[in-house]
């Protein structure tokens, strides 16, 4: 009876099976919450920017690393 | 110093690939040995030549190079794939086609799996690749993680085709479908899928968009689950690790239930999700609008993960697998139908407001037409999962109709798009060589798909009949050699749509090749944007 298969096939058909569905109902839930709409629109507008190369450095920190190792030398 | 520990690892590799091929036990693992040894030779005087060079990696430019191999790697396995196919389909309409001389190496058993893993594998399998890298780049604005690590991925990954397709046609194989490389070459394969992971898990670490666009979660989704497939379908102990051959570590309807958890998860991961990540992208850009809806995208995308994992055992109906086994999997399976819709929809609708390219742009047709038969494959396949369906379906061409309608349509043709757009924007050219030979394209593959699925179903339904009619005193009317004279005329036209889809593919190399040998670089927008 408390064969590894048992016990796992009970996890499966029962808790195991609750805290899946439960888990995907959130996902849909969250996935529809309020407010979100300007959200969505900018990340299904990312295929459009940034084509032709990355997005500019970061400016501030690595910049002034870069010149930081200009200096060094 | 990073040189000399490569030149020392590869060295070492090269010399054990040696001994390897000098203490080996069958022919299979001895050309896999020297393969190998080749390889690592030819790395060696690579590294050689290159050490102690300065190699940027510019973080304000793509690492396109990598993708641009990608590009040529899935083009030409792609027309190597399909040629299998159509030879493989000729053997089995003129059985005179297994020649006496090439028995053990070019009869239909050993080109079979030489076919499923080079369109699967080869050609899916770069496509995936390749998009992958191009798609993260651009969707997270960050050049590729990783340096070189990339290369290391997209060469490893085509070393492992040719290690798979030498060891099939010398006999090594162990024999699970679509798994069939023996544990050495598994074992090759699971480094290559570990730094493609963390190439990829890299970059998305370093993007500069805050949000993980869509296409990115099919493709981590496909990368991570297919590494967990692969781990856990090829536990094997090798007999001797001079040899090919390898004992799995489960046995009987274990193992029947792992391969087919394999089996169907490779369908649902490797041939819908990764492809799925291609729909996101190339679909929106090739329409020039974004995605009909983000919020459907993503329920789309939670419910293939949590749905598709569970389908497996609706390939092994009315076998030793428990009847809830099966009954699960048949369950989830028709579940999976409305996500797939869902999805496909979705892919659908982002043309709304858009349709009129569709008569402009053949392009953007194939890419319409890739998507319906993504629909029209994941209406099948639940249908084919019902168990009374299944009984007259399995074993029965009909599959292998299902299969060509989700691999040529839905997979092949969401590639070609993606070559398609691909090609001019990586070599810089204005326009592809010629949208007549598009088109052409575009019909040869849809009348082939059409002609193939169709006979299929005409063959596979009427055999299935075949085998179970009885006559008044209960006994079987047909013998199996009635079913295999009967199926003559259906595999001819088999052939022929094969035919017609590899000639498709042949003028598609020839129009990309032609984009970039027969055209003049875009005049230099991209060399002299003054700085901001």
């Amino acid at each position: 009876m408390d064969n590894l298969y048992t016990v796992t096939r009970q996890f499966a058909d029962s808790w195991g099976l609750l805290g899946l569905f439960v888990t995907f109902v959130l996902v849909v839930i969250w996935a529809f919450r309020p407010g979100t709409g300007n959200t969505y629109e900018d990340i299904s507008n990312i295929p459009f920017r940034n084509e032709e190369k990355p997005a500019r450095v970061e400016t501030a920190r690595e910049a002034s690393g870069a010149m930081f190792k200009e200096a060094w030398k | 110093m990073w040189d000399y520990i490569k030149l020392a690892v590869l060295g070492l590799v090269a010399v054990l690939a040696a001994i390897a091929a000098n203490y080996a036990h069958d022919l299979a693992y001895q050309v896999n040995a020297l393969t190998a040894m080749l390889a690592a030779a030819i790395a060696f005087w690579w590294a050689l030549r290159t050490a102690g060079d300065y190699r940027p990696q510019p973080q304000n430019e793509y690492n396109d190079g990598v993708v641009r191999a990608g590009v040529i790697a899935t083009a030409l396995w792609g027309v190597v794939g399909f040629l299998v196919g159509v030879i493989i389909a000729l053997q089995l309409a003129f059985p005179s086609l297994n020649f006496e001389w090439a028995q053990g190496y070019l009869n239909f058993g050993r080109l079979r799996p030489l076919h499923t893993s080079a369109v699967i594998f080869a050609f899916g399998g770069n496509a995936l690749i390749m998009t992958a890298f191009y798609v993260v780049q651009r969707t997270t604005a960050a050049r590729l993680w990783g340096g070189n690590l990339g290369w290391f991925v997209f060469w490893g990954y085509n070393l492992f085709i040719v290690l798979a397709a030498t060891s099939y046609v010398l006999g090594g194989s162990q024999s699970k479908e679509y798994a069939e490389p023996e544990w050495h070459i598994d074992l090759w394969l699971t480094v290559v899928w570990v730094a493609f992971l963390l190439t990829f898990l890299g970059t998305l670490w370093k993007r500069k968009e805050p949000h993980i666009y869509v296409a990115n979660w099919f493709y981590l989704s496909f990368i991570i689950t297919i590494a967990m497939l692969h781990v856990v379908n090829n536990l094997a102990i090798p007999v001797s690790i001079f040899g090919s051959k390898s004992v799995h570590l489960m046995s009987g309807v274990q193992d029947a239930m792992t391969q087919w958890w394999y089996g169907h998860n490779a369908v649902g991961f490797f041939l819908t999700a990764g492809f799925l990540g291609m729909m996101y992208y190339f679909v929106p850009k090739q329409a020039e609008r974004p995605v009909y809806s983000y919020k459907l995208s993503i329920i789309h995308f939670w419910a293939l993960i949590f749905l598709y994992i569970w389908a497996g055992p609706h390939h092994l109906h009315y076998t030793a697998l428990p009847d809830w086994a099966s009954t699960l999997g048949m369950v989830m399976s028709i579940i999976l139908w409305m996500p797939s819709w869902g999805g496909m929809i979705n892919g659908l609708m982002t043309l709304s407001g858009a349709w009129d390219k569709l008569r402009t742009d053949p392009v953007i047709r194939m890419m319409v037409v890739s998507i319906g038969f993504y629909g029209m494959s994941t209406f099948e396949g639940p249908m084919m999962s019902i168990k009374s369906v299944n009984s007259l379906s399995h074993y029965t061409d009909w599959t292998i109709g299902h299969v060509h309608s989700g691999a040529l349509g839905w997979n092949g043709m969401i590639t070609f798009g993606a070559l398609y757009f691909l090609v001019p924007r990586l070599w810089g050219r204005e326009r592809l060589y010629s949208l007549t030979l598009v088109s052409w394209h575009f019909w040869l593959a849809t009348i082939g798909i059409v002609l193939y699925a169709a006979s299929m179903w005409v063959t596979g339904i009427m055999e299935g009949l075949m085998w179970r009619e009885v006559d008044a005193n209960g006994f079987l009317v047909n013998a199996f050699a009635d079913t295999v004279s009967a199926k003559f005329p259906m595999y001819v036209v088999r052939a022929l749509g094969g035919v017609m889809f590899l000639t498709g593919g042949i003028i598609m190399v020839y129009n990309l090749w032609a984009t970039v040998a027969r055209q003049p670089a875009r005049s230099a927008l991209t060399a002299a944007i003054p700085a901001e």
